[in-house]
C-alpha cells in the first residue's frame, strides 16, 4: 500500500513542519484505518440501562456503528468486543450483540478481557487480524454494565447444588441437605480488589497518589477540570461520537449523564472513599460505576478506500506493559508512554492530543510526576532519562473518563475516537492513548490523523 | 509570602545559634506550623533503644517543647525505617549492681511518661517497625498512635522473656488502654502484634498504608508520609477537631462492664494465676509479679501500682531467672550473625534429597525466603507426601492470615519435585536428609557429585553420623558440611552446623547465609560423633533409660523432668525423636564413646523396637497416641518390657531430686566437655544450642549459663555423689574441675 492522498493540508502544515516522522505509514505493512467509532451514552450504574443486559448495549453500539456507517453487515470479517465484569449468560458477549444486532450467523465473533484496557484489546486484536492478512473489515468494540453484577451462592452452597444434582437416591439427597447450613446462603460478591493482592483500586490509587505526594486540593481540582472540559464538549457538540439509543419502556437517551461541574469547596467536604479518615481519593476525584458500550469500524485503508469511506484515522504503534500490581497499580501510562513513542519513532513534542484513561485524579496526577522523574526513570524502568510530563493544554480536553464515565470494557474505543476526533476538530497530526488496567497492565497506542 | 517563611526560617537560626545546648545525638526536632516533628535516631546502630542518652535526650527536647508558646503538639518518629523504638537498653540494666538502682532507672521512666501521659500538648506517637517494650510503653504514653500497616511493624511487650516487666508504667497503662485479659495476654506471652490488630484492640488509633516507590524510595517516603499523616492528627488533636475517646465496640464494652465488678475481677486473676503457675511450674517469677503488679495497680490505686511496679522491676532484674534469660538473649543475637563473612556465591537453587519430614520441613523454610528449591525423593509417594507437608505448612499460615494465599502460591511455586537430578546443574547447594545409613550417604553424595557444578556445596542432614566419614568418599571434601537441623523444622529454631577439618570457610559462610536466611539460630560445632547436641543428649538419655529400669514410670519421669524446666518431658521426648532413631544413637555413641555413655541399657530400647513401638510416629511407644486425642496413655505393653529389664534402684541417689540431677548434670558435664574438647567454639553457642535444640531449661540459660549462676563446685559435688554409685559416667569433666577450683572462674566474663 503506498500513500495515496499525498501530504496534509494548511491546517495541519503548521504542526507538520515541526514533527520527527511525516508519517507512520511503515513499507510493506498494511496502513489500518479507523473509518468511524461511535458510543452509547454512557450512564451512571443503576440509571435508565439498569433493567438491560450487557449484550443489549453491545447490540446497541452495533446498530448506532451500522446506522452511522451504513456498512454492509455481510462486509464485516470478524467481531470482537472487550468487556470486564462477565454476564455469565452471555459470557461471550461479542457473539450474542452480533447476532442480536442482525449481523450475518457466518461472522464469527470473541470477546476479550484486560481490566480497564479490554476494548484496546479488541482494537489491537482487529489490527492485528487485518495486518496479518486474515481479515479485512473488523468490527471492535466494548461494554459493561455495572448496575447489574453477577453475584453468586457461596461455593459451600454451590458444592451442595452440585452434589445433588449427581445424588441418586433419596437417602443420599437427605444426607446431603443435611449438611446444608445457614451461612450457606451468604452470597459472594464480584471483588472489585486486586486478586493477588486483595486490595481495592480506589485504595492502590490512594496509596500512589501519597506515594508521589499528591494534595487532595490537587486531586480535586484536576477532577473539577475534567468534569468542566466535559460539560463544555458536550455543550458545543463536539462528542459526536455519542449515539441515541432508545431504551425498551424509556425514552431515547442521548447524551452522558455523569458530567457534574461542581466547585472546589463542594468537593472539599467529601470524606475519603478508601483510606479513612486521612486518605485524599472521594467520590468526587474518581471515575464512577458507568454502563455503556463503544463499537468501531476497522478496516484495511486500501479496502476503506475501495468502498468509498473516508477513514478519520490509522491506527498506529501500540504496547502493552505489565508492572507491579501493588505499588505501580495504576502507572501503566507511565511506562507505555515512552515505550510506544519510541517504537513509532516520536517524541512527546510529536504528540498534539493526549487521550488517557482518567481512572483516578491522584492516578493521573501520580503518572505526571512519575513521567516528569528521571530518579522514576532511572530506578524503575530502566531508562536513562524521564520522558517528561504531557502538556496540560494538549491533555484530555474534551473530558476524559473521570467525567464521561468509565464503563471498564469499552473505554478504549472512546479514548481512540476522542483523539481521532480531537487530532480532526483541531488539527493535529498524532494522537497518543494511554490507559491502565488492573492487574497492573498498560496499554498505549499512536493514532495518526487520516489527510484530510 | 516567601519573605515571611525566610524570615521565619532566619529566625529559626539564630534561636537555634544562642541556645548553646550540646549538640544532640539521639533525638532532634524541627517545628511544623506549630507541630514539633521529634525524630529518633540513635547513631551506629540499627535499632533505637531507650538508653540513658536517649533518655535525658528525649527529656530535655520535651521540655523545650512544653516551654515553647509556638507549639501545640507534637509528633514522635523514628527515623529508621524498620523500628521504632526496640525497647530499653538491656545493657544498661545490666550495668545496674543492686534491686534499688533497677527500682531507680524504673522510676525515672514511670516519671518520664507520666509526664508525657499529662501532656497538655497532645502527643501523636508514630510507629513504623519494632515498638516493643520500653518502646511500647512510650506510645502507650502518648495521647495517640498511628502505626505504618505492615509486618515489620510490630508492637509488644516481651520483657517476660527476659525474665522481668514492663517497668516504666507498662503493666499501669496497658490493661486501661486494651482490657485486662489482652493485657494479660500480651504482658505474659510477650508475643508480638501486627498493626492491624493492635489497630482492633486499641492498641493503635489510626493505620497508615505503606506507601509504594513514588520520587524517593519506598520506604523513606513511607516514614515521611506517615509524618505528614501524624502531623495532620496532631493538628486536629490541638485543635479539638478529633476526640480521645474511642468506640468501643459490643464486646469491649461488655468486658469492661465485667471487669468493673470486683468479683469478677478477682475470678480472672485467680485464673490467670493458675494458668501461669501450671505453665511455669514456679520456676519463672516474672509472670507473677506481673499479675502482681497489674493487679495492685487496678486495686489500689495508680501510686500503689507504680511503686508496686519498680519495686518487682529492681527484685527481678537481679533474679538468677532474667540473668539466665538475658544471656539467651545476647547469645541469640550472636548467633543471628554470620562470622565467617559474606560467601563467594548467594545459594539461589537449593536442591533438597529426600522428602521425609526433614527434607520437607527444610524446603518449607527456603521456598518462603525467596529460595528455587527442588525436593527429590526416590519414591513418588515419598514425594507426594513431603510437597504435601510442604503446601500444608504454608496453608495453615494462610489459616492464620499470616500469608494471603495468593502468597502462598507463588512461594509455593518455588518448589520444584522431581525424581531425577534435573536442573541439579544450576545447583548452588545441596542438603541431603536421606535416611541415617552411611552407605546411601555414600552412594547420594557420589550420585550428587556427578551432576553438580563444581562450587556447589553438599551439606549432609545428620542427627550422629560423623561428617568426615560421609566426607570420605568426595572428590571435594572442602565443599562437604553438616546441616543438623531439628525437627519440625519449622517450628524450631535451631540449626547446627558441623565443619569437619577439611570444611572450607567459605563453605561454612555459605551454608550460615542459607541458615540465616532460614530464620535459623545458628551454632557451629566441629565434627566428632553426636556433634555438640546429639552428644550432650545421650548421656541424658542414657540416664533417663537408668531411671526407667530402676522402677520410674514414664509419666512420673515426664513430670520430674518438665518441673526442672524441661519443656518437654524425657520420656516423652525419646517417643517425639523416635525410638528407633534414640537405638541407633545410643548404640553409635555408645561405641564411640565407651564407659562414660554408659546407663541405662540399649536392649529396652531395642526390645520396643522390635515389637514396633517407635514413638509417635507409630503411635506407640512410651505412650499410646491417637489422633484427636489429648491426654495421652502410658502403653501398657511396655510394663512387661520394662519388668524383664528392672535393675534394683540404689537407695542413696533416687530421691525426686536427685532424679533430677542425674539428668541434668550428665548433660552439663557433657556439654563442657565439648567446649574442653573444642567441638564448641564459644560457650554462647553451647548454651544456645543446649536450649532451642535440646529444650534445656531456659530459666537456668544453659548449661554453661546455670554452671556461673549456680557455682560449679554444686554440681561436681553432685556429680561425684552420684560418682560413687555409679561409676565414670559422672566422673566431672576436667574443664568443670578447673571451674569449681577456682570460683573466679566464668565461662560468660
Amino acid at each position: 500500500v503506498t500513500w495515496v492522498t499525498g501530504w496534509p493540508l494548511s491546517g495541519l502544515s503548521f504542526a507538520a513542519q515541526t514533527k520527527s516522522k511525516k508519517t507512520l505509514a511503515k513499507p510493506n505493512i498494511r496502513n489500518i484505518v479507523v473509518v468511524e467509532g461511535v458510543r452509547i451514552p454512557f450512564l451512571q450504574s443503576g440509571t435508565s440501562y439498569k433493567e438491560l443486559m450487557p449484550h443489549d448495549l453491545a447490540r446497541a453500539a452495533l446498530l448506532g456503528l451500522l446506522h452511522r456507517t451504513s456498512v454492509p453487515k455481510d462486509v464485516v470479517d470478524y467481531i470482537i468486543f472487550g468487556t470486564v465484569i462477565q454476564e455469565v449468560k452471555t459470557s461471550n458477549v461479542a457473539r450474542e450483540a452480533a447476532l442480536g444486532a442482525g449481523f450475518s450467523d457466518k461472522t464469527p465473533a470473541h470477546t476479550v478481557t484486560m481490566a480497564c484496557i479490554s476494548a484496546n484489546q479488541a482494537m489491537t486484536t482487529g489490527v492485528g487480524l487485518i495486518a496479518s492478512g486474515q481479515c479485512d473489515v473488523v468490527v471492535a468494540g466494548g461494554v459493561e454494565l455495572m448496575s447489574d453484577v453477577p453475584i453468586r451462592h457461596s461455593r459451600k452452597m454451590r458444592k451442595m447444588l452440585l452434589d445433588l444434582n449427581k445424588a441418586k437416591t433419596l437417602g443420599q439427597r437427605l444426607s446431603l441437605i443435611s449438611k446444608f447450613r445457614l451461612n450457606f446462603l451468604s452470597p459472594e460478591l464480584p471483588a472489585v480488589a486486586e486478586f493477588s493482592t486483595s486490595e481495592t483500586m480506589g485504595h492502590s490509587a490512594d496509596r500512589l497518589a501519597a506515594a508521589f505526594a499528591v494534595s487532595r486540593l490537587d486531586q480535586d481540582e484536576y477532577a473539577l477540570r475534567s468534569h468542566s472540559l466535559a460539560k463544555k464538549a458536550q455543550d458545543e457538540g463536539l462528542l459526536s461520537d455519542v449515539v441515541p439509543f432508545k431504551v425498551p419502556g424509556k425514552d431515547t437517551v442521548t447524551k452522558d449523564n455523569g458530567i457534574r461541574p461542581s466547585s472546589l469547596e463542594q468537593m472539599a467536604k467529601l470524606k475519603p472513599a478508601f483510606i479513612k479518615p486521612y486518605g485524599t481519593v472521594t467520590a468526587a476525584n474518581s471515575s464512577f460505576l458507568t454502563d455503556g458500550a463503544s463499537a468501531m469500524l476497522i478496516m484495511a485503508e486500501e479496502k476503506a478506500l475501495a468502498m468509498g469511506y473516508k477513514p478519520k484515522a490509522y491506527l498506529r504503534d501500540f504496547v502493552y506493559v505489565s508492572q507491579d500490581p501493588k505499588d505501580q497499580l495504576l502507572l501503566g501510562p507511565t511506562y507505555a508512554t515512552p515505550k510506544v513513542l519510541e517504537r513509532a519513532g516520536l517524541t512527546m513534542t510529536d504528540i498534539d492530543a493526549f487521550e488517557f484513561h482518567e481512572a483516578f485524579s491522584g492516578q493521573i496526577l501520580a503518572n505526571f510526576k512519575a513521567m516528569d522523574s528521571d530518579w522514576f526513570a532511572q530506578n524503575y524502568m530502566g531508562r536513562k532519562t524521564k520522558v517528561g510530563s504531557p502538556p496540560l493544554e494538549k491533555f484530555n480536553n474534551w473530558g476524559g473518563s473521570l467525567s464521561l464515565g468509565h464503563p471498564f470494557g469499552a473505554t478504549g474505543c472512546r479514548l481512540v475516537m476522542a483523539a481521532a476526533n480531537r487530532l480532526r476538530k483541531e488539527g493535529g497530526q498524532y494522537g497518543l492513548v494511554a490507559a491502565c488496567a488492573a492487574g497492573g497492565q498498560g496499554h498505549a497506542m499512536i493514532v495518526e490523523a487520516y489527510p484530510k | 509570602m516567601v519573605a515571611s517563611r525566610a524570615i521565619g526560617s532566619l529566625r529559626r537560626f539564630t534561636a537555634s545559634r544562642t541556645l548553646r545546648c550540646p549538640a544532640r545525638t539521639h533525638i532532634n526536632y524541627g517545628v511544623k506550623g506549630d507541630v514539633a516533628v521529634v525524630r529518633i535516631n540513635s547513631p551506629n546502630s540499627k535499632v533505637n533503644t531507650l538508653s540513658r542518652e536517649l533518655q535525658s535526650e528525649f527529656v530535655e527536647v520535651m521540655n523545650e517543647i512544653w516551654a515553647n508558646d509556638q507549639i501545640r503538639s507534637a509528633v514522635l518518629i523514628s527515623s529508621k525505617p524498620g523500628c521504632f523504638i526496640a525497647g530499653a537498653d538491656i545493657n544498661m540494666l545490666a550495668s545496674c549492681k543492686s534491686a534499688e538502682e533497677v527500682t531507680q532507672v524504673s522510676q525515672e521512666g514511670q516519671r518520664m511518661f507520666e509526664k508525657l501521659e499529662k501532656s497538655t500538648k497532645p502527643i501523636v506517637a508514630a510507629i513504623s517497625g519494632s515498638c516493643l517494650g520500653g518502646g511500647l510503653e512510650l506510645a502507650i504514653s502518648c495521647q495517640y498512635r498511628i502505626a505504618t500497616k505492615d509486618r515489620k511493624t510490630v508492637l509488644g511487650s516481651p520483657e517476660v522473656l527476659l525474665g522481668i516487666l514492663p517497668g516504666a508504667g507498662g503493666t499501669q497503662r496497658l490493661p486501661k488502654m486494651v482490657g485486662v485479659p489482652a493485657a494479660f495476654d500480651m504482658m505474659l506471652t510477650g508475643r508480638n502484634i501486627r498493626a492491624d490488630r493492635a489497630k482492633k484492640m486499641g492498641l493503635v488509633d489510626q493505620l497508615v498504608e505503606p506507601l509504594g516507590p513514588g520520587l524517593k524510595p519506598s520506604e523513606e517516603r513511607t516514614i515521611e508520609y506517615l509524618e505528614e499523616v501524624a502531623v495532620t492528627f496532631a493538628k486536629e488533636l490541638s485543635d479539638k477537631k478529633i476526640s480521645l475517646k474511642r468506640d468501643k465496640g459490643l464486646v469491649e464494652k461488655l468486658t469492661s462492664y465485667a471487669m468493673s465488678i470486683p468479683f469478677v475481677r478477682q475470678q480472672i486473676y485467680k485464673k490467670v494465676e493458675e494458668k501461669v503457675r501450671k505453665q511455669t511450674k514456679g520456676l519463672y517469677p516474672a509472670p507473677l509479679k506481673i499479675i502482681d503488679a497489674v493487679k495492685t495497680g487496678i486495686e489500689q490505686g495508680n501510686d500503689a501500682g507504680y511503686v508496686s511496679e519498680s519495686q518487682k522491676f529492681g527484685e527481678l532484674a537481679m533474679t538468677k531467672e532474667s540473668k539466665a534469660l538475658m544471656g539467651l538473649y545476647h547469645g541469640q543475637v550472636l548467633c543471628k550473625k554470620n562470622k565467617f563473612g559474606t560467601p563467594q556465591k548467594d545459594v539461589k537453587h537449593l536442591a533438597i534429597l529426600g522428602a521425609g519430614l526433614m527434607g520437607a520441613g527444610i524446603a518449607q523454610v527456603s521456598v518462603d525466603k525467596g529460595i528455587k528449591t527442588i525436593l527429590k525423593d526416590a519414591t513418588l509417594a515419598g514425594l507426594d507426601r513431603g510437597q504435601q507437608q510442604v503446601f500444608k505448612g504454608l496453608n495453615d499460615k494462610v489459616k492464620k492470615k499470616a500469608l494471603t494465599s495468593f502468597e502462598r502460591d507463588s512461594i509455593f511455586s518455588n518448589l520444584t519435585g522431581q525424581l531425577d537430578y534435573q536442573g541439579f546443574e544450576k545447583a548452588d547447594m545441596v542438603i541431603e536428609a536421606v535416611f541415617e545409613d552411611l552407605n546411601v550417604k555414600h552412594r547420594v553424595l557420589k550420585e550428587v557429585e556427578a551432576v553438580v557444578p563444581d562450587h556447589c556445596v553438599f551439606a549432609s542432614n545428620t542427627s550422629a553420623l560423623p561428617i568426615r566419614q560421609i566426607a570420605s568418599v568426595s572428590k571435594r571434601p572442602e565443599k562437604v558440611i553438616g546441616m543438623h537441623y531439628f525437627s519440625p523444622v519449622d517450628k524450631m529454631q535451631l540449626l547446627e552446623i558441623i565443619t569437619t577439618e577439611k570444611t572450607s570457610k567459605d563453605t561454612t559462610a555459605s551454608v550460615v547465609a542459607v541458615g540465616l536466611k532460614q530464620g535459623k539460630v545458628i551454632v557451629v560445632v566441629k565434627d566428632g560423633p553426636g556433634f555438640y547436641t546429639t552428644r550432650c543428649l545421650a548421656p541424658m538419655m542414657s540416664e533417663v533409660l537408668r531411671i526407667l529400669q530402676e522402677g520410674v514410670d514414664p509419666k512420673k519421669l515426664d513430670s520430674l523432668t518438665t518441673s526442672f524446666g524441661f519443656p518437654v518431658g524425657a520420656a516423652t521426648l525419646v517417643d517425639e525423636v523416635g525410638v528407633d532413631v534414640a537405638k541407633h544413637v545410643a548404640e553409635d555413641l555408645g561405641k564411640a564413646f565407651g564407659e562414660r555413655f554408659e546407663g541405662g541399657s540399649v536392649e529396652l530400647l531395642k526390645q520396643m523396637v522390635s515389637r514396633g513401638f517407635l514413638g509417635r510416629k507409630s503411635g506407640k511407644g512410651f505412650y499410646i497416641y491417637q489422633e484427636g486425642v489429648k491426654n495421652k496413655s502410658l502403653n501398657s505393653d511396655m510394663d512387661g518390657i520394662l519388668a524383664s529389664l528392672k535393675v534394683p534402684p540404689k537407695s542413696d541417689v533416687c530421691s525426686d531430686e536427685d532424679l533430677q540431677y542425674r539428668l541434668v548434670t550428665r548433660f552439663v558435664n557433657e556439654a563442657i566437655m565439648c567446649l574442653q574438647e573444642g567441638i564448641l567454639a564459644t560457650p554462647a553457642e553451647g548454651d544456645i544450642g543446649a536450649v532451642f535444640g535440646l529444650g534445656f531449661p531456659p530459666c537456668l540459660g544453659g548449661p554453661f549459663r546455670y554452671v556461673d549462676l549456680y557455682g560449679a563446685q554444686k554440681i561436681v559435688d553432685r556429680l561425684r555423689k552420684y560418682e560413687a554409685a555409679y561409676g565414670k559416667p559422672f566422673t566431672p569433666c576436667q574443664l568443670l574441675i578447673d571451674h569449681a577450683n577456682s570460683p573466679s572462674k566464668k565461662f560468660y566474663q
